[in-house]
């Protein structure tokens, strides 16, 4: 059974800008949340194979506006703090503007 | 197929076809697992109510401005005509934009799930990616053969691109929402699209394109194809897999189903005949509940 990734961002006439989050890797520490130097990641309950499961997500006020909430991390080095500190390496950056 | 009058003196272009049905030739008996699903999106409510895990009735009307009077619309108007009444329905799915504020539903669960498992109940196991254009946003979700979802994309950044957006251009062309696909394919040549699909600039844009001459049937051609363009990116950042179909309100909307098509060079699956006796694709996210609702259901049978 594959993965269910989530990404969280857009594409705009500026380039694209996601987060990507392995809801499967996920464990739901927070570790990531607590990390964000924005407050832009949650914890979110999500329904996966008839389960409730505690995943990371970037909350809804920061999805629209994440090229910028982001900036900072320089995610396009996928070296932000919460790709960091992230154990099971389940969250990236997908971060190229044109 | 029973429609609400629609006598009034002045045309409102936006307004879409709110109806229900039920499905001929299904009864039901109180041993029957009846269970429904109720998606309240930011444009659309819709409800379906299912027996045994195989749709019987659904209601489509407009979201108000309270969610929870819009989920009780939904679900009174699917009911209608069945016999059943809200006690009758073992469990109920809320999801959508306003699912946390259906006051009847047993469980909320997001409808980036329900419209995987929607469309794979539509359509069937193929379906690989699942296109879903709903009044304010556009998720593009990727599925396996049973409808679990493996990825998926939400684009909420604006109405940009979205069933409302389209809202906004039938008035200001003063053409009616649901013959505006069509009117999209009427031109000789496919025109540039407009440069951005933010709906309030490119109404800008296209009263500009208006003054310049330009039909009616081109600046839509040009904005329909910006928003293809858009939804096809999306597409894309999921990753394409065949089958694709799309759903929710814009999957009746030939001429943005038709410019994906060519931009992707891939075909849809067909659009079921809803008009006629087909499942609507625009209630996957309610059907997806309610086969969600089922399985609940019995999970705590069980324990």
């Amino acid at each position: 059974m594959k993965n269910m990734i989530t990404h969280y961002g857009y594409t705009d006439g500026s380039g694209e800008y996601y987060i990507v989050i392995d809801t499967d890797r996920c464990n739901g520490c927070g570790k990531c949340v607590k990390e964000c130097p924005q407050s832009a990641l949650q914890l979110e309950t999500m329904f996966i194979d008839l389960e409730d499961k505690t995943v990371a997500s970037v909350s809804e006020e920061h999805r629209k506006k994440i090229k910028y909430t982001c900036s900072s991390c320089k995610p396009e080095r996928n070296s932000a703090p919460c790709v960091l500190a992230c154990e099971g390496k389940a969250i990236r950056c997908v971060w190229n503007s044109r | 197929m029973k429609e609400p009058s629609n006598l009034k003196e002045d045309v409102e272009y936006w307004r879409w076809h709110e109806y229900h049905r039920v499905v001929e030739g299904k009864k039901w008996t109180s041993k029957d697992i009846i269970t429904a699903g109720v998606d309240v999106g930011s444009v659309g409510s819709k409800a379906a109510i299912m027996i045994n895990g195989e749709a019987y009735s659904w209601g489509i009307t407009r979201t108000g401005s309270n969610s929870p009077e819009s989920a009780k619309k939904a679900l009174d108007f699917a009911l209608e005509g069945t016999g059943l009444k809200v006690s009758d329905l073992k469990y109920i799915v809320g999801t959508g934009y306003g699912r946390v504020n259906v006051p009847m539903a047993n469980k909320a669960i997001t409808e980036i799930a329900c419209h995987a498992k929607g469309a794979n109940y539509i359509w069937g196991p193929s379906v690989r990616t699942v296109l879903d254009v709903g009044g304010q946003d556009i998720k593009a979700i990727r599925a396996d053969e049973t409808g679990r979802v493996v990825s998926f994309l939400m684009n909420d950044k604006c109405a940009a691109g979205t069933g409302r957006g389209m809202e906004v251009f039938a008035d200001l062309l003063k053409i009616p929402i649901e013959e505006i696909g069509d009117i999209s394919l009427k031109i000789e040549e496919e025109p540039p699209p407009v440069s951005c699909t933010c709906v309030a600039f490119a109404k800008t844009e296209a009263m500009g394109l208006l003054r310049k001459g330009w039909s009616k049937e081109k600046v839509l051609a040009a904005y329909t194809r910006a928003m293809a363009v858009r939804m096809a990116n999306l597409i894309n950042r999921v990753g394409l897999e065949k089958e694709l179909v799309v759903t929710g309100g814009q999957s009746k909307n030939i001429g943005i189903v038709s410019r994906i098509e060519v931009i992707l060079g891939v075909k849809t699956l067909p659009m079921p005949k809803w008009r006629e006796s087909g499942l609507d694709p625009m209630v996957a996210g309610a059907l997806g509940a309610a086969l969600f609702a089922k399985a609940l259901y019995e999970k705590d049978q069980k324990s």
